[in-house]
C-alpha cells in the first residue's frame, strides 16, 4: 500500500455522503481528498479525527483511519494519537461551534503546544446540526433561532484567537474557490507543527450567503486580498489595487507601491493586522497564508525526551520497576 | 548508666507539628528505618489541604502516624501511644486521640504566649493540669538544637529547621532504632550542601544522645522484628507509588508502552509525577489542559495502540464521564484511576472517603457498563493496577480502578512479586486478509479486534455514534442498537469468568463483614481481635466490584448476618442488595473524612451479636 501512488478516489470510503444538497462541505471533501492523495503519506498512516457537528461526519467519508469523537474534544483525542505515533499524518476536522465554543480550551492549548496536527475549521457561522442557533462566530445582531431579536454576543475572530495562542501556521480559504483551498491545504500539510486553516463554508439551509459579501464573483476581487508569502499585496479587479503596510496601519495604494507579504516575521503583529483588516470598511478581508513559522513541536519533544533519557539510563526493564535499592530480603 | 528496656509487641506513634516543621520527612525516615529493622508497619499522613496555612495555627497542623509491630498488622492504628507535639496547635488538634496513659512529647520552645495565641489556646495546657491522664515529656527542642549547632555557619532560622531531626533522634533512642539509615539518607539528600548534612546529622545525634543522657523516660522500648514474616523481598510502598508501578508493569505485561493523559488533582497527582519519571520505560505522560483533555488524549493514545491511562479524583471523574461513554462505545482499552477524596464538589480534598462507587458503577448516560475494581491497601495497589490493565486489553474496555486518599498516602511493606509470578497478557493485533476487515467482530470474550493506524489494509472508522454489528459503520437501526447494547453489557459481565471467587477470612458462619477498598485493614483487625475471643465472625473483601465475582451467593447464604461497613452512606450495600435480593445487607456508614477504627467495628459487631443472641 505504502509504495502505491494514491488517487483521490482511493481516499473515498464506501459510505454515502449525507450533507444537504448544495452544502459547502462537498467541495471541501473533494479538495481534501485531492490534496491528501498527493502529500506522499501512505493511506494507512492517515488519520482523520473530528468532533461533533455537520463537518465532523467527515471521517466516515474518507477511506483512511478515522475517529468521530465527541463534541469539542477532537483536538485532545488527536493530541494523544499523534503523540503516541509520530509516523501518522493526523488531520482534525471541526466547525466553528465545535472548535471555538465547546472545544475552545483544547484549541488554544493545542496551538500553544504546537502539536503536529492539521486543523480544518469549517466556519459557517451557525450551528447547523442542531438546526440554526447562533455560534461563537455569528456576527452581532444576526437573527437566529436562539437570537430572535438579534445576537448580542460579540463573535470571535478565529484567526486572532489562533495567533494569540501562539499558532505557527494560520491560513484562511473558502469552499467556493477549490483551487485556492488546495493551495492552502497543501501548505498546511507541508507545515511542521499545528496548522490552523479556517475555511469559510456556506450553510445553504441555516445561514445561506453568510460570506457572499466577500465570495461572489462580482465582489470577491475587490472585497478580498490573498496573502501569498513573497508576493506583493495586490487585489481588485485585474490587480488594480495594492495594500501598503506601514507598522500598525494598512492603506490602499496603487499596485506598484504594494508591500511584499511576509508570513514568517518574528512578531505576529503583521498577521494580526491582516486578520482584522476588514474592521475598516474600506479595506478588503484577507485570505491566504497569514503566518507560517517554526517553533519546537510538542510530539517531537516528547519523543526526543524519551529517547534521550532512555539513551542515558538504558531501556527500563520489568525488574527495574519492582526491585529497587531500598528493598530488603527476609530469609 | 543503664536504662530499662521495655519489650512491646505493638506501638503507634504520631508526629505532629506545623506544616513547615518537616513532620512528613520525620515520619518517612522513622518508617524507612523501621522497615529495615524488620517490623510490620502501616503509616498514614494527615496534612492540611492549604499548602502553607498560617504558621502555628490549627489549620496548619501536619501529622504522620506510624503503627509498627512484631506481629502482622493491617492498619496505621486507631490512636497513638506516643504523640510528638511540636507546637500548641499540634497538641490541641491531636491530644484527644492519644490513649490514656500515653506519652506526649512537647516542644516547650514553641509554647510562648504568641504561639498559644496563634493556636487559639487560652490557657497553657502544660500548666492547667489538662494533660494529667498522660505522661508529659517537656523538652525545649528549639534551645537544644541551637545549643547542639552553636558552631554551625547556618542562620538561626536554618538551625531551627533542624529540630525535626533532633526529634527523630530522640524517637530513635526511645524505640531502639539505628540512626545509620537516616545518616546515610541525609548524606545523599544534601550531597552538594555539606553544611546541611553536618547540621542535620548533628541534630539527629544530639536528640539520640539526649535520650541517653537526660533520663526523660523511665526506659526505652524495643519492638522486636516481626516473626514469621513470609520469606521474600520487600519494599515499603505508598499507595500512589505502588499503583504507578503496577500501571507501568501492566504495560510491560501487555507488550505495550504506557500513555497517560492527566490533569493534576489531589490526591491523584503523585501518579502523574511517578509515571513522568519512567521515560526509559517508554512511558508517555501528557499533562493536559483539563480533565476532559486528560481522558480524551488517553483515548487518542489507545486508538494509536498504547496502554492508555488517565488518573484523577472524584470531581475529575465527573468531568470525564462523557468521554468514558465514548471509550465504552469505541471499545478501546483504557485504565481510569480514581483516587477518591471526601465530599461532593471540592469537598475535603485531603481526607478519605469511598463514596464514588455509584459514580463508577452507574454514573454515565445511557447503558455504559464498565468493569470496576478497588485497591484495599497501599501494597495491594500494585496487583490491582496490573489487573486493571489485563482486563482493559483482554476485553477491549475502559476499566475504573478505585483507590482513595488513605491508600494513596499510606504506606506498608510490599512483598515484591517474583518475575515468574507476573503473567504476561500480550496484545494480539489483527492482520489484513482477503475478507474486508470487520472492526466490530468479536472473539470468545466478546472483545473486538484492536487494529491501529499504521496497519495497512485495516483502515476503518470508529466513533461515538452507535456502531453497526461487525462493520462498525454508524447505525440507527433499532434491532442493531438492542444487540450492541447487550453485547456491551455481556462483555463486561463476562469479566467474571476470568476472576477468582474471594474467600471469607474467619468463621464459616455467624456474622460476615463485607468490605471493599481501604476499609480492609480496620475490618481485618477487628475480625482478628474478635476471633481471639471465639466470636463467630468473618471478613470478605471484594477487589472486583463490577462485575461481582461468581459464587458470592453461596458464601452469603452461610452467614446469619451480613454487615457492610463503608466510608459512604451505604453504596456497596445497596448494590449488593440489588444484585443479591435473597440476602439482607446491613449498612454501617461513616462520613467523617476519617477511616474506620478497628475499635469502632468491634463495638458494632459486639452489639449486633448481643442483639441477635
Amino acid at each position: 500500500m505504502s509504495t502505491t501512488e494514491l488517487t483521490p478516489k482511493d481516499l473515498k470510503s464506501n459510505q454515502e455522503v449525507r450533507w444537504c444538497p448544495g452544502c459547502g462541505d462537498y467541495s471541501i471533501l473533494n479538495s481534501v481528498q485531492a490534496v491528501m492523495a498527493d502529500i506522499g503519506v501512505a493511506k494507512e498512516n492517515m488519520v482523520i479525527i473530528s468532533g461533533i457537528g455537520c463537518s465532523s461526519r467527515f471521517p466516515y467519508y474518507m477511506d483512511t483511519y478515522g475517529f468521530h469523537g465527541i463534541h469539542g474534544r477532537a483536538l485532545a483525542i488527536a493530541t494523544g494519537t499523534k503523540t503516541a505515533n509520530r509516523d501518522l499524518s493526523v488531520w482534525v476536522v471541526t466547525g466553528d461551534g465545535d472548535c471555538m465554543s465547546i472545544g475552545g480550551n483544547h484549541f488554544i492549548h493545542t496551538l500553544r503546544r504546537n502539536v503536529d496536527l492539521k486543523i480544518l475549521m469549517f466556519n459557517n457561522r451557525i450551528y447547523g446540526l442542531t438546526k440554526g442557533q447562533y455560534s461563537p462566530t455569528t456576527p452581532m445582531g444576526q437573527i437566529t433561532k436562539t437570537s430572535p431579536y438579534g445576537a448580542v454576543d460579540a463573535p470571535f475572530n478565529p484567526l486572532n484567537l489562533a495567533l494569540g495562542s501562539g499558532a505557527t501556521f494560520v491560513a484562511r480559504t473558502m469552499d467556493t474557490q477549490p483551487k485556492h483551498m488546495k493551495k492552502v491545504l497543501q501548505q498546511a500539510a507541508d507545515h511542521k507543527g499545528t496548522a490552523f486553516v479556517e475555511i469559510w463554508q456556506n450553510c445553504v439551509i441555516f445561514n445561506d450567503g453568510a460570506f457572499k459579501d466577500m465570495t461572489t464573483k462580482e465582489v470577491r476581487d475587490d472585497r478580498t486580498i490573498d496573502l501569498v508569502p513573497g508576493e506583493p499585496l495586490i487585489f481588485g479587479t485585474g490587480g488594480s489595487k495594492g495594500l501598503k503596510v506601514d507598522y500598525l496601519d494598512a492603506k490602499v495604494v496603487g499596485p506598484d507601491e504594494a508591500t511584499v507579504w511576509k508570513c514568517d516575521t518574528d512578531s505576529p503583529v503583521p498577521a494580526f493586522l491582516m486578520s482584522q483588516l476588514d474592521d475598516e470598511p474600506d479595506l478588503p478581508t484577507a485570505v491566504g497564508i497569514f503566518r507560517c513559522v517554526d517553533r519546537p513541536v510538542y510530539d517531537e519533544q516528547v519523543s526526543d525526551q524519551i529517547a534521550a533519557i532512555t539513551a542515558k539510563k538504558g531501556p527500563g526493564t520489568l525488574k527495574d520497576l519492582i526491585y529497587t535499592k531500598d528493598a530488603w530480603t527476609v530469609d | 548508666m543503664t536504662t530499662d528496656v521495655i519489650r512491646q509487641d505493638d506501638v503507634v506513634i504520631r508526629f505532629a507539628g506545623d506544616s513547615g516543621d518537616g513532620m512528613q520527612i520525620t515520619g518517612n525516615q522513622f518508617t524507612d528505618t523501621t522497615a529495615k529493622v524488620g517490623n510490620d508497619l502501616a503509616t498514614f499522613p494527615d496534612f492540611p489541604s492549604e499548602i502553607r496555612a498560617p504558621a502555628g495555627t490549627r489549620a496548619g497542623v501536619s501529622g504522620f502516624q506510624i503503627h509498627f509491630s512484631s506481629s502482622e498488622i493491617f492498619t496505621p492504628g486507631d490512636g497513638p501511644d506516643v504523640l510528638v507535639a511540636m507546637n500548641p496547635a499540634a497538641l490541641a488538634v491531636n491530644i484527644a486521640d492519644l490513649r490514656p496513659g500515653g506519652i506526649v512529647i512537647v516542644n516547650t520552645g514553641s509554647f510562648t504566649d504568641k504561639d498559644l495565641a496563634k493556636a487559639k489556646v487560652d490557657v497553657n495546657p502544660l500548666e492547667d493540669g489538662s494533660l494529667k491522664a498522660f505522661r508529659v515529656i517537656k523538652i525545649d527542642i528549639n534551645a537544644r538544637v541551637i545549643q547542639a549547632l552553636e558552631d554551625s555557619t547556618l542562620t538561626k532560622k536554618d538551625v531551627l529547621r533542624c529540630k525535626n531531626f533532633y526529634t527523630l533522634g530522640l524517637m530513635y533512642w526511645l524505640f531502639s532504632r539505628p540512626m545509620e539509615p537516616t545518616l546515610e539518607w541525609l548524606a545523599a539528600k544534601f550531597e552538594n550542601k555539606p553544611e546541611l548534612i553536618d547540621a542535620n546529622q548533628k541534630a539527629l545525634k544530639a536528640g539520640y544522645n539526649a535520650g541517653e543522657i537526660h533520663e526523660y523516660f523511665q526506659g526505652r522500648f524495643e519492638v522486636a522484628p516481626q516473626q514469621h514474616t513470609p520469606k521474600g523481598t520487600y519494599r515499603n510502598i505508598m499507595g500512589n507509588e505502588g499503583l504507578s508501578i503496577g500501571l507501568a508493569v501492566g504495560a510491560h505485561l501487555a507488550g505495550l508502552e504506557a500513555l497517560l493523559g492527566s490533569y493534576p488533582i489531589t490526591p491523584a497527582t503523585d501518579i502523574l509525577q511517578y509515571l513522568a519519571k519512567m521515560k526509559n520505560h517508554g512511558v508517555i505522560t501528557m499533562q493536559m489542559e483539563d480533565e476532559i483533555a486528560g481522558i480524551c488524549s488517553a483515548i487518542g493514545g489507545a486508538y494509536a495502540g498504547k496502554l492508555a491511562i488517565t488518573t484523577t479524583s472524584g470531581p475529575g471523574m465527573a468531568l470525564k464521564s462523557e468521554a468514558l461513554g465514548l471509550a465504552v462505545m469505541v471499545e478501546l482499552p483504557l485504565v481510569v484511576v480514581n483516587v477518591q477524596r471526601a465530599g461532593p464538589s471540592t469537598g475535603m480534598p485531603t481526607k478519605v472517603e469511598q463514596s464514588d462507587l455509584f459514580q463508577s458503577v452507574y454514573g454515565r448516560n445511557s447503558e455504559a457498563p464498565i468493569p470496576v475494581i478497588a485497591c484495599s491497601s497501599p501494597a495491594d495497589t500494585f496487583a490491582c493496577a496490573v489487573e486493571a490493565c489485563r482486563i482493559a486489553v483482554e476485553y477491549m474496555t475502559p476499566v475504573i480502578l478505585l483507590s482513595d486518599n488513605y491508600i494513596a498516602n499510606g504506606s506498608e511493606p510490599w512483598k515484591l512479586p517474583t518475575m515468574d509470578e507476573l503473567k504476561p497478557f500480550p496484545v494480539k493485533r489483527p492482520s489484513a486478509g482477503a475478507e474486508p476487515f470487520m472492526p466490530y467482530s468479536r472473539d470468545e470474550k466478546l472483545a473486538r479486534p484492536w487494529a491501529i493506524p499504521g496497519q495497512p489494509g485495516l483502515e476503518h472508522r470508529i466513533g461515538g455514534l452507535e456502531k453497526e454489528d461487525l462493520t462498525g459503520y454508524a447505525s440507527h437501526d433499532a434491532d442493531n442498537h438492542q444487540k450492541m447494547s447487550e453485547y456491551r453489557r455481556d462483555k463486561v459481565l463476562g469479566v467474571r469468568d476470568s476472576i477468582p471467587t474471594p474467600q471469607p477470612h474467619g468463621a464459616d458462619h455467624g456474622l460476615l463483614m463485607v468490605g471493599w477498598g481501604s476499609t480492609f485493614g480496620a475490618i481485618r483487625s477487628a475480625v482478628e481481635a474478635l476471633r481471639k475471643d471465639d466470636v463467630q465472625v468473618a471478613h470478605l473483601h471484594l477487589r472486583h466490584i463490577w462485575p461481582f465475582p461468581k459464587g458470592l451467593d453461596e458464601i452469603f447464604a452461610r452467614y446469619d448476618q451480613i454487615l457492610v461497613p463503608e466510608l459512604n452512606l451505604g453504596q456497596l450495600s445497596k448494590i449488593l442488595q440489588s444484585e443479591y435480593p435473597d440476602h439482607r445487607f446491613k449498612e454501617y456508614d461513616k462520613m467523617k473524612g476519617k477511616p474506620f477504627t478497628a475499635f469502632e467495628l468491634r463495638e458494632k459487631i459486639t452489639t449486633m451479636m448481643e442483639v441477635a443472641s
